[in-house]
């Protein structure tokens, strides 16, 4: 019974969709027309008739496509060849692999490991530089990720009335087609989304004390999210992660880490105390701000990827 | 030059994939391609970058019970510059790809001359 | 190391709080965002003002040390007194931008993405701050991807096929432009083993000095200037700029136009007089760099003079300005460098203005910027005809004015540094100024030409306050820039100054 209403609901989604996706098609066409106002109906209501007949007659003729001539791709490849070989001479002069006695292996290398356990309070090197040493560098970064979020969102909801329509026609395709009683799939899911999620919540913890951090542990919760909403339908996911959350949890995040970074930031170039301990190397409670932020850059990535997947996915949230 | 390609190995493998790369992005017509190709350039830079991080014999960066010999670690900066260039590869990738699906669904076509070509009709 | 006075802090609070405002803009609605649009660019001109004044009074710079561990193990900030200058210019054109495209802003720009795009301005000024003051080669990157994207963004901001397309092309030159960056920052770091100026000057020095590695430095070096050039359209890497600013909003293409590609050449200056030094060396990228802006100066005014449309004509107009700050540059002198930054001002000043004005007049002749719709436009709109007159005479160069002042700049340099290169750089001058005249004075007189068509339509007058008011303060700074040149340019000279 359901599985019949269910066809007859798609049979006469495919209907609409090819009738209406076309008609919608051309009502699209329509309204950019109007909407760009160099549109070709204006120019040809002024007197310019002449020149307007001539520029139509070049735009008639198609433009001939050199991009598939040989010539194009002798020309492409001699480009990358010349690149390529200017570049390996320079790397043909430059120091050996794995040597050891490079200028780039110097002092900076030997501060770093002489400091980074009492200043940071990280055993892993890495993340005290990027986020103690380097944190303004790893605070842009993370602003790349918003960013880019901002912009793909931008994109991809500047969609007109018209638009709008063929928009959701394909998100509810996507609904439609998404495993509804896929029993391998979903009871695979259950099982491993749990154990990611909490595998990514393991590297983010201790990504002070062994590889891993806020990027590596944000990007497996992202994984584990995403999955999530491939094995399940929108529904379920949506009932605890939706547009607000990705907005306030990415919100709060980077307002947090911009204030704490400051604060560091202010703090240690005024030399003033921070008030923040360090305590011991090697606990999972140590290390002062390194433990917060990386729980703050592991929420932005995991939002970040989630929200990218979504947006391309179904183009809304 | 060619005698000491093995001792270059992997900086002539990274700037290698980085000229492929930039050709790809610069010269083919796909966007798809074009997206690729920036992927694999980004990658040779990371290449370059973490294999003249690597030290022979030495351990990576993070602390080892009872060693805090300086001259036992490797240089740990250039793996917290992949990690940053590395997301912001990703952002920029997701950014070009948002992009590509937009003038996908105007044009219906990946392939940069055509889309101008319609753009060129549609316009004017 | 002492503590910091209180100015000192300045640079951090103005970073921090443009990533605040950001974060801050993506939860409001979209009348607020607008207001924190508005009310962090004018603080931050505010702020670049005390910094200046500070910078020039106590004459000398400051490090700021982002954390405890300054060079060169952590980041750094570093501010003089052209820092402060430049910075100030970029802060004041974003924040008249914002005022002069305020009334279109709400047209263009559907509620749901203004706060989105108010998110993406904020990121911008941060870049814009951090890209400025930066003493760090890789925070320098991370900020250009920052503005990179955002700029994508600013041009994405109406929904046209075409404005897509540009903004792909746009996207596919930065990337290549930042690529080659990136791999020049990665060579030179393995080279000198430092990412921060300073450390890495002395490193680049001591490498040459002991003849080790001479061709990849050169070879990073030219890399990172290939990029910077690319993202900022010098002549035969242009192809990505006609379009991306001649069909975005008045906003975007006015900060897009004098902001954004002049943060990387800005940018620019800073490598080569902080890490290539000022000797041999650089002489050899700065050939090539002579070479090319050479070419554009006369390449970008011939496509200016070609184009049938003025937004368009406008943006061409740009290769070629962007030519004559690379000649500055390519000069090699502090003079040809000073008169680079300066102008990088008059510029700024002058084409921002333009693309407002434009916008402004292109909407009056019912969306058509093609000359003969144009005409009779000054009646309905006299500001923005007065205001794009201005901007063209400032170009071409008309004396009292700042495009003026900075051609004579540029000769004096020339001069001074004689040879075949001064030869050259006046003869670029001459035949450039012609072309100007020839294609900025056509499209300003067309404006006060009588319409052709003798059925006046009523023109719906309309008041713009903020756009008047960013009008008259662009104005009266083209006036300041060719009145007051010669003490603005002592403060770049003298901020030049302090660069070592």
């Amino acid at each position: 019974m359901m599985k019949k209403q269910k066809n007859d609901r798609f049979a006469s989604f495919l209907d609409w969709l090819e009738n209406g996706g076309n008609a919608l098609d051309e009502e699209m066409q329509d309204a950019l027309r109007e909407e760009e106002p160099e549109a070709p109906g204006k120019q040809k209501r002024e007197k310019k008739k002449k020149s307007s007949d001539k520029t139509a007659d070049i735009a008639k003729k198609p433009r001939k496509a050199y991009a598939d001539s040989w010539w194009y791709r002798l020309l492409a490849f001699a480009v990358a060849a010349a690149l390529i070989w200017l570049l390996m001479e320079a790397v043909d002069r430059m120091p050996r692999f794995g040597a050891a006695d490079t200028l780039m292996d110097s002092e900076l290398t030997e501060f770093y490991v002489e400091h980074t356990k009492e200043e940071t309070g990280a055993m892993n090197i890495v993340t005290g530089i990027i986020l103690n040493y380097r944190g303004f560098d790893t605070l842009g970064e993370t602003h790349v990720l918003f960013i880019a979020v901002c912009t793909v969102l931008l994109m991809l909801s500047i969609y007109g009335e018209q638009d709008e329509k063929k928009r959701l026609a394909q998100g509810a395709l996507e609904r439609y087609f998404e495993p509804h009683h896929d029993v391998i799939l979903q009871s695979a899911a259950r099982l491993l989304t749990p154990l990611i999620l909490i595998f990514g919540l393991y590297i983010i913890a201790n990504g002070h004390l062994s590889p891993g951090g806020g990027f590596s542990g944000g990007a497996v919760l992202g994984a584990g999210l995403i999955l999530y909403q491939n094995a399940f339908e929108y529904r379920k996911i949506e009932k605890f992660f939706t547009y607000k959350t990705f907005k306030w949890v990415s919100v709060c995040s980077l307002l947090f880490y911009s204030l704490a970074k400051g604060y560091h930031f202010f703090t240690g170039a005024n030399h003033l105390d921070s008030h923040i301990s360090i305590g011991t190397p090697g606990n999972i409670l140590s290390g002062g701000l390194l433990l917060p932020l990386n729980f703050v850059v592991g929420c932005v990535v995991a939002c970040t990827m989630y929200a990218l997947f979504t947006m391309f996915r179904k183009g809304e949230f | 030059m060619l005698g000491r390609v093995f001792t270059h190995l992997d900086g002539l493998t990274a700037v290698a994939l980085f000229g492929i790369g930039f050709a790809l992005l610069l010269l083919d017509k796909n966007l798809m391609k074009k997206i690729i190709g920036f992927s694999m350039m980004d990658s040779g830079i990371y290449l370059f970058l973490a294999s003249y991080g690597y030290i022979e014999g030495r351990l990576a960066p993070i602390y080892a019970e009872g060693i805090s010999d300086p001259a036992a670690y490797v240089n740990p900066l250039p793996a917290g510059l992949v990690l940053t260039g590395i997301v912001v590869g990703v952002s920029v990738t997701a950014v070009m790809l948002g992009l590509t699906v937009r003038l996908y669904e105007r044009y219906h076509s990946l392939d940069i001359d055509e889309i101008a070509e319609k753009i060129r009709r549609e316009g004017k | 190391m002492m503590t910091m006075v209180w100015w000192q802090n300045l640079p951090l609070f103005m970073i921090v709080g443009a990533l605040v405002c950001a974060a801050v803009c993506s939860v409001l609605k979209a009348k607020a965002a607008r207001a924190v649009m508005a009310a962090l660019s004018f603080l931050e001109c505010c702020g670049m003002g005390v910094l200046l004044y500070f910078t020039l009074t106590k004459n000398e710079s400051f490090v700021f040390a982002m954390g405890e561990i300054g060079a060169p193990f952590g980041n750094e900030l570093r501010v003089g007194a052209a820092e402060a200058l430049v910075g100030l210019l970029f802060a004041v054109i974003m924040f008249l931008s914002l005022l002069g495209g305020w009334k279109q802003f709400s047209l263009d720009i559907a509620p749901n993405r203004a706060t989105l795009y108010g998110s993406v301005f904020c990121l911008l000024t941060a870049a814009m701050c951090a890209m400025t003051f930066t003493n760090d080669l890789f925070t320098a990157y991370v900020f250009i991807e920052i503005s990179t994207i955002a700029a994508c963004a600013l041009i994405l901001s109406r929904n046209w096929g075409r404005t897509m397309f540009a903004a792909t092309r746009y996207m596919i030159m930065n990337l290549l432009g930042s690529g080659l960056f990136l791999l020049g920052l990665s060579m030179l770091y393995c080279l000198t083993g430092h990412l921060l100026f300073p450390q890495l000057g002395a490193g680049v020095k001591e490498l040459l000095a002991a003849n080790r590695y001479p061709m990849p430095l050169y070879l990073s070096f030219l890399l990172m200037t290939l990029g910077v050039a690319i993202k900022s359209a010098l002549y035969p890497f242009h192809t990505w700029l006609p379009s991306a600013y001649s069909t975005s909003t008045a906003t975007s293409s006015a900060i897009l136009s004098s902001v954004v590609s002049k943060m990387y050449i800005f940018l620019l200056v800073k490598i080569f007089f902080r890490a290539a030094g000022t000797d041999v060396f650089a002489r050899r990228i700065e050939d090539v760099l002579f070479l090319y802006a050479m070419v554009g100066v006369i390449a970008g005014s011939v496509y200016a003079i070609v184009q049938r449309r003025m937004m368009r004509m406008i943006a061409y107009s740009s290769v070629a300005q962007i030519g004559y700050i690379f000649l500055g540059i390519a000069l090699g002198t502090e003079a040809g460098f000073a008169a680079a930054l300066f102008h990088i001002l008059a510029h700024s000043a002058a084409k921002s203005m333009l693309f407002l004005a434009g916008n402004k007049l292109r909407s009056a002749a019912d969306g058509q910027d093609t000359f003969p719709a144009l005409r009779g436009t000054a009646k309905k709109e006299p500001l923005a005809a007065l205001a794009f007159l201005v901007g063209a005479l400032s170009l071409v160069g008309v004396p009292v004015l700042g495009g003026f002042a900075s051609k004579v700049f540029l000769a004096k340099a020339a001069v001074e540094l004689g040879g075949w290169r001064m030869v050259v750089v006046l003869a670029d001058l001459l035949v450039s100024t012609a072309l100007n005249v020839g294609y900025l004075l056509r499209c300003a007189l067309t404006l006060y030409r009588p319409a052709e068509d003798t059925e006046a339509r009523p023109a719906p007058k309309t008041r713009d306050a903020a756009f008047a008011f960013a009008m008259i303060v662009l104005i009266l700074m083209n006036l300041g820039l060719g009145v007051f040149g010669a003490p603005v340019l002592d403060w770049i000279q003298r901020g030049i100054a302090m660069f070592v």
